[in-house]
């Protein structure tokens, strides 16, 4: 397997939907290649931040305002 | 913060469904339960696309409202999440466009860019990077990094990364094909590691000042 080859199934291998058969390929170029091994668990480290910190917070008081509009509004529609 | 939805098996019912029918039926309360179900993620994704506060408080006011009122109309072909998910990527995109007075938006601006799509940069990071800053720099860094890309790019990496859509929701939510989904992320992903090396990878060992000589060639640290 070619780094090429590598990059184009990294969202599979990231995503884990990989064929049994591809694995071994993929171990194999990865204990031979410390660029993709790195491009790999530093992709995946990327999604993980992302999932686990707030980028945007909606604070309780902003949420409760919006809440009460939302509803408000709701109960005229019906 | 992982958003992600259990996954309800084919024969299981998701939750959502009979909240969607008390609500049809006319209970309001119900729907009360849906807007705190999901309020926090419409109020992200609206603010990912319209990078504008004011605007993702007034696109979560009006998706939740336009959902309410065209409650009827939904098949129930996917889930009522993903069905908001699209209410709401319209609104901000309507917002967007008021803004740049009337100039049209859409998911394809500024995706035809080779940037990031080639790894340039394989600085390895250390453990744990994000434990180097505090809550609020890690925050700014993240915004200041996803900013940064491309609009198609982004909306489908928060879709299908941070909000838990899968890649054929993400496709159906705006109107792209799945190829399109996984070509866009892949860029995406790879576009946000690039520029989080900058912050997270390991630097190169600088020399020791006790250790550097005048002649430049000290050990390294």
């Amino acid at each position: 397997m070619t780094c090429t080859e590598f990059l184009t199934i990294l969202d599979d291998v990231l995503d884990e939907s990989i064929a049994v058969e591809t694995r071994t390929e993929i171990e194999l170029h990865l204990r031979q290649c410390g660029h993709c091994e790195v491009v790999l668990n530093t992709t995946r480290k990327t999604i993980e931040i992302f999932q686990c910190h707030e980028v945007y917070e909606l604070p309780t008081e902003v949420s409760e305002r919006l809440h009460s509009v939302i509803m408000e509004k709701c109960k005229k529609v019906r | 913060m992982s958003t992600i939805q259990p996954v309800a098996g084919q024969d299981e019912q998701h939750p959502d469904v009979a909240l969607v029918a008390q609500v049809r039926a006319g209970d309001v309360a119900a729907y009360d339960t849906l807007v705190r179900k999901y309020e926090r993620q419409i109020f992200r994704i609206a603010q990912h696309i319209t990078q504008n506060r004011e605007d993702a408080e007034d696109v979560m006011q009006d998706a939740f409202l336009k959902a309410y009122e065209k409650l009827d109309q939904f098949q129930g072909n996917s889930k009522f999440y993903t069905w908001l998910v699209r209410i709401a990527v319209n609104e901000s995109l309507m917002r967007l466009r008021k803004r740049r007075t009337g100039k049209l938006v859409s998911m394809d601006e500024d995706v035809q860019t080779d940037e990031g799509s080639v790894p340039r940069d394989f600085a390895d990071w250390a453990p744990n990077p994000e434990q180097n800053y505090t809550q609020a720099e890690l925050a700014e860094i993240l915004r200041k990094t996803i900013q940064g890309l491309p609009q198609g790019f982004r909306v489908v990496f928060v879709l299908r990364d941070v909000e838990g859509l899968s890649t054929e929701e993400t496709a159906e939510t705006l109107g792209l094909s799945v190829p399109a989904v996984k070509s866009r992320l892949l860029r995406a992903r790879l576009q946000l590691r690039e520029r989080l090396t900058r912050y997270f990878g390991r630097k190169t060992p600088a020399v020791a000042p006790a250790a550097a000589a005048p002649n430049g060639d000290g050990a390294e640290a």
